[in-house]
């Protein structure tokens, strides 16, 4: 009696886990937040993402078809589709379609395939990409729409894009006759604040001087946030993601901004602002804890997680750029490798101080 | 404090790192009891069934042979004997194919049955144990021929033989049965509660003991019952040594733990139940603990109490592709194809055959092989249970495996180093910590078969440092003959020139007679130390007499200076490197002796010598990795010191990752080479002899 020939080594169990259904639940955990996004800012969210997942997988096909790679696996583990959302989902929903395919070939091509693929990259794709658009077309990339909030809408006399006006803004680039940009754009709440700021105002007279603003952060972005939140957590419960690096960027931020805050609250805004805008939420489950880029042990997730908060808030407040999620996810992609050094586990039966390497 | 507020009845318990929850699919075999199995036809007993040296056949062909007559005795210190499992005719002692992941062959005793199973005389039964000296017991303990059967088949004697300066305090049993599938240590400990207590007892007993845990995983409630009960029972009996039973029995306490594989692991387990680690590189009996399977305790009170060797042991045959699974009683030895087939046969979906469990157990191509005393579970799955996991994707780094990690290892980094066969870097992550369980691969999202890499990863590091160990080895023996020729051509010119110098003058006849025969008897002397001290080098002991460079170097003797003294060189330059040698040398009596050799024109600090003497201190060296002989057992001393002459060459103690009884290296190298599927690439030659991996820290739940 002979078995079949099959796969030689143990475990012989059945595998638990797999890539595709990994990357399948980030997708799933998106659709809370995607929706509200789409809620408040317009069809143009959907279509940046439709777009962006279109080119993402064209451009992995070529690039392995290129490499002589077979194609099919590497396209059903479903990387680049995740790394399309995450791109499409920082973008404004009004970017013109060549530069979504711009940001999406240099993710993918360049930062992705360029270093052998899944697994190789050293930096995150989707925020690599994100920020080659941002240095290059730095108008175009941070024009964003005004959520759709009515007494904000009518407060500044703003108005909202329909389906078809923003098929046609992306693919042509042309308003239709009866909008002007003014009309239908918008500052991020992190740009408003940065902007008073710089002005001399004080908080108090910021928060007064704009119907833009809700409990923590701007209106309606701030619920987008809830959303996010809402998927991060549903990735936590099905072990997608442990909670070390949301909970160390979170922290980061919210003790630093805290810290500042503490010493004077009329320049600093609350921390929860901070939390509640611009890509912290999305970037602490979605985009910092990409695995490939992340640091892989857990005390090095911790230092990287708090690292990428810290970093958020000293971009923010200091920095050129309103938001800064992507650089410092960029930035402590860098020193992941170093932080993993580091920060090794005690293996199992070795004393404390022992260390490896 | 709070634990024991919340959980007044509950033994506080510890936790490993990792570990993974899998579906237990224990109730496929154990609902019914345990079945003899029938008794096969043929028999084939492999002559090596441990870890250690092969035992030497005493039978040969054509032989009527008893049930528990022996078939071959051990060979060393680390070995074990065989039993003839039933009565019957020795039909062939060759090469058959044994349970081994590499499929190889090796040498067998083929025993064609009769059928009356006639037991041979057995040594007598020794019921009062308790009275008899530990040594007595692990000789019969060793000439029962049990080993570790849990899976890590190492000669039992020697574990429970620690040593003297590593005092023991707690046994811990194994029961955890962690395994998903197996079960017949379930069944066993169900079925022969007593007899196991019975064999805590005696083990207790040998190592002095204070306490035994028993860790038995909460998937097991009826095993766990039947435990406590025979503990409980054995504090209620009567008689003469009721006082001291009833100690014993308090001592031995039966410990619920929850079910997570590998929760049976040795060190994990010793982790839960105790809270210490066993240190990286290291044995249990280092912290006071030795830990033995329960299958192992029955098989000691079997030996002990009836003087019955191992013949027979709990196999599970179990898999969704065999139609009736199920635990039974087997011969060691009974061919897995007529086990198979008392269970009804294999369906037809069956998609391989694993010895073992299905997480660390290996897969066999053919079922006509032996039940060993290792074997404790045939598992024939189908290709819905064990499914092809597909092609390897890339690491996307995602950590799962090192959370999962009982050994707290990063083992996607390994598989990094591993793969680019950095050995150096493998080593760095502690890739020697890697107890091969198998949580990492199964997490892995990306269906990466890690631990075949680390299984790759560790022989090539093995056959690495054979290979240094060859060439120094190698370097040194043409130092040594070069060293030799280079004396002997010295001592040829000396007596030359002393030939010389006799002829020449020829006054004060006397006197010079009576130098010549003080001189002759000085030189028999001084040869008669030496040979001496080479004989006390040979047993591995630090030869005083032998390091007469060190003083040669410091304060020439008087006839140093005269033949070349470029020839003397070497001499110092050797004797450098061992510590151990330079202590003996400068205390020692040799400074006399170099100056009676020195007359002779003989330079005291003789190349060879001191060669001898280096290679001493490396023995010492090197038995300091491996434990110290015990004074009350001599023979143990000698085998060990033999062993440690055999086979210590001086790049042992290096070894980052060889010490420790459990472990020889060589063996467990070819092991692990045997194992690994670049295995045709570079078969060992060795692998033959061993049926276990290097996982005998770990066993396997
Ligand atoms: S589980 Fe697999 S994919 Fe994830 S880090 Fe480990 S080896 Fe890489
Ligand atoms: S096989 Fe080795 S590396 Fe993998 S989980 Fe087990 S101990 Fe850790």
């Amino acid at each position: 009696m002979q078995a079949r020939t099959g796969f030689v080594s143990s475990p012989h169990a059945a595998r638990v886990n797999s890539v595709d259904w990994v990357m399948l639940q980030v997708c799933l955990a998106l659709v809370p937040g995607t929706l509200a996004l789409v809620w408040f800012f317009g069809w143009g969210v959907l279509i940046q993402m439709a777009l962006a997942v279109v080119f993402a997988v064209a451009a992995e096909a070529a690039v392995l078809k290129l490499r002589g790679r077979p194609v099919l696996p590497a396209i059903r583990d479903y990387s680049a589709v995740v790394t399309a959302l995450l791109f499409a989902l920082t973008i404004p929903p009004t970017l013109p379609w060549w530069l979504t395919l711009l940001g999406i070939l240099f993710a993918i091509v360049i930062v992705k395939q360029l270093y052998g693929g899944i697994g190789y990259n050293p930096f995150n794709p989707a925020m690599a990409g994100y920020v080659f658009l941002l240095i290059s077309y730095p108008v175009a990339t941070t024009t964003w729409l005004p959520p759709a909030v009515p007494e904000l809408l009518q407060a500044q006399d703003l108005t909202t894009l329909s389906f078809l006006d923003s098929v046609r803004l992306i693919f042509t680039g042309v308003l239709p006759a009866e909008h002007t940009w003014d009309a239908v754009s918008a500052a991020t709440p992190l740009d408003e604040m940065r902007t008073k700021l710089d002005q001399g105002m004080t908080i108090d007279e910021i928060r007064a001087s704009s119907p833009l603003w809700g409990d923590f952060g701007g209106r309606g972005w701030e619920w987008v946030a809830n959303w996010f939140l809402l998927g991060g957590l549903y990735m936590l419960w099905r072990k997608v993601i442990t909670w070390h690096i949301p909970v160390a960027f979170l922290g980061g931020l919210l003790i630093t901004a805290g810290a500042f805050w503490l010493l004077d609250p009329q320049t600093h805004p609350f921390p929860a602002f901070h939390l509640f805008s611009g890509a912290a939420i999305l970037g602490a489950f979605f985009i910092a804890t990409d695995p490939v880029s992340a640091a892989t042990t857990k005390r090095g997730q911790l230092i990287y997680g708090f690292a990428i908060g810290a970093m958020v808030f000293v971009i923010r407040t200091w920095g050129g750029y309103p938001d800064a999620v992507a650089f410092s996810v960029l930035l402590l992609n860098i020193a992941a490798p170093m932080i993993d050094h580091y920060t090794q586990p005690r293996v199992f039966g070795q004393k404390r101080s022992a260390k490896a390497g | 404090m709070l634990f024991s507020v919340l959980h007044p009845h509950r033994e506080r318990l510890w936790h490993f790192h990792g570990g993974v929850h899998l579906p237990d699919e224990k109730h496929l075999s154990n609902a019914g009891p345990s079945v003899a199995a029938p008794l096969p036809a043929q028999l084939v007993v492999p002559l090596q069934q441990h870890i250690g040296a092969p035992s030497q056949p005493l039978v040969s062909v054509g032989d009527r042979v008893l049930r528990g007559q022996p078939l071959a005795r051990p060979q060393g210190y680390v070995s074990a004997p065989v039993h003839a499992p039933s009565s019957g005719t020795v039909a062939a002692i060759e090469p058959r194919q044994i349970p081994h992941p590499s499929g190889l062959s090796a040498p067998c005793v083929v025993i064609d049955t009769d059928g009356e199973d006639a037991w041979a005389e057995l040594p007598p039964p020794l019921p009062d144990f308790e009275q008899l000296d530990p040594a007595d017991l692990r000789e019969r303990i060793r000439q029962s021929g049990i080993v570790g059967m849990g899976g890590a088949s190492f000669p039992s004697s020697v574990k429970l033989n620690p040593g003297p300066d590593q005092p023991i305090h707690t046994l811990v049993i194994n029961g955890a049965e962690c395994e998903p599938y197996i079960t017949c240590d379930d069944l066993l400990m169900r079925e022969r509660a007593a007899d196991i207590v019975d064999g805590i007892r005696v083990m207790l007993h040998i190592l002095g003991a204070e306490r035994c845990l028993v860790g038995i995983e909460d998937n097991k409630p009826e095993a766990i019952a039947a435990m406590r009960e025979a503990a409980q029972q054995l504090s209620g009996q009567g008689g003469g040594q009721a006082g001291r039973q009833a100690g014993r029995a308090q001592q031995i306490r039966v410990v619920e733990i929850p079910t997570l594989y590998p929760s049976g692991g040795e060190k994990q387990l010793i982790k839960i139940l105790t809270g210490k680690e066993v240190p990286s590189h290291g044995i249990p009996a280092q912290i006071g603990i030795v830990c033995q399977n329960v299958g192992t305790a029955c098989a000691v009170a079997d030996a002990v109490l009836r003087g019955r060797p191992l013949i027979e042991r709990y196999v599970t045959v179990t898999g969704r592709a065999v139609s009736e699974p199920r635990n039974y009683r087997v011969r060691i030895g009974m061919p897995a194809a007529d086990l198979v087939a008392a269970s009804g046969g294999c369906t037809g979906d069956l998609e391989k055959l694993v010895v073992g469990g299905p997480m660390m157990g290996f897969r066999i191509d053919t079922d006509a092989v032996p039940i060993t005393k290792a074997a404790n579970c045939i598992l024939a799955l189908t290709p819905a249970e064990s499914p092809d996991p597909g092609a390897p994707q890339p690491c996307i780094r995602c950590g799962r495996c090192a959370e999962v990690c009982p050994a707290n290892l990063l083992p996607q980094q390994l598989y990094w180093h591993a793969r680019a066969k950095d050995l150096d870097k493998v080593q760095d992550y502690n890739l020697f910590d890697c107890i091969e369980c198998g949580c990492c691969a199964v997490v892995c999202p990306s269906h990466i078969p890690l631990v075949q890499y680390y299984r790759y990863a560790k022989t090539e590091s093995w056959a690495r440092e054979r290979e240094k160990r060859a060439a120094e080895h190698a370097r040194e023996r043409h130092a040594a003959k070069e060293a030799r020729l280079e004396r002997l051509e010295r001592e040829k010119k000396a007596k030359l020139r002393k030939k010389k110098a006799a002829v020449a003058p020829k006054g004060g006849k006397d006197d010079d007679k009576q130098a010549a025969i003080k001189a002759a008897r000085e030189r028999a002397a001084a040869k008669k130390q030496a040979a001496q001290g080479e004989s006390a080098t040979a047993a591995g002991k630090p030869a005083p007499g032998r390091a007469e460079p060190a003083p040669g170097r410091t304060e020439p003797a008087p006839g140093r200076a005269e033949p070349a003294p470029g020839r003397a060189e070497p001499a110092p330059g050797r004797a450098e490197p061992p510590p151990g040698a330079a202590e003996p040398a400068a205390a020692g009596p040799a400074a006399a002796k170099g100056k009676v050799a020195a007359p002779d024109g003989k330079p005291p600090g003789a190349p060879e010598d001191a060669q001898i003497a280096s290679r001493a201190a490396e023995q010492q060296g090197a038995q300091g990795a491996v434990p110290k002989p015990v004074p009350d057992d001599a023979r143990r001393a000698v085998d060990e010191a033999a062993a440690a002459g055999a086979d210590t060459s001086p790049g042992r103690p290096e070894q980052p990752f060889v010490r420790g009884t459990d472990q020889p290296p060589d063996q467990a190298a070819a092991q692990a080479s045997g194992q690994t599927d670049q295995q045709t690439a570079q078969q060992p030659s060795g692998a033959g002899t061993d049926e276990e991996r290097p996982r005998a820290t770990a066993g396997r739940g």
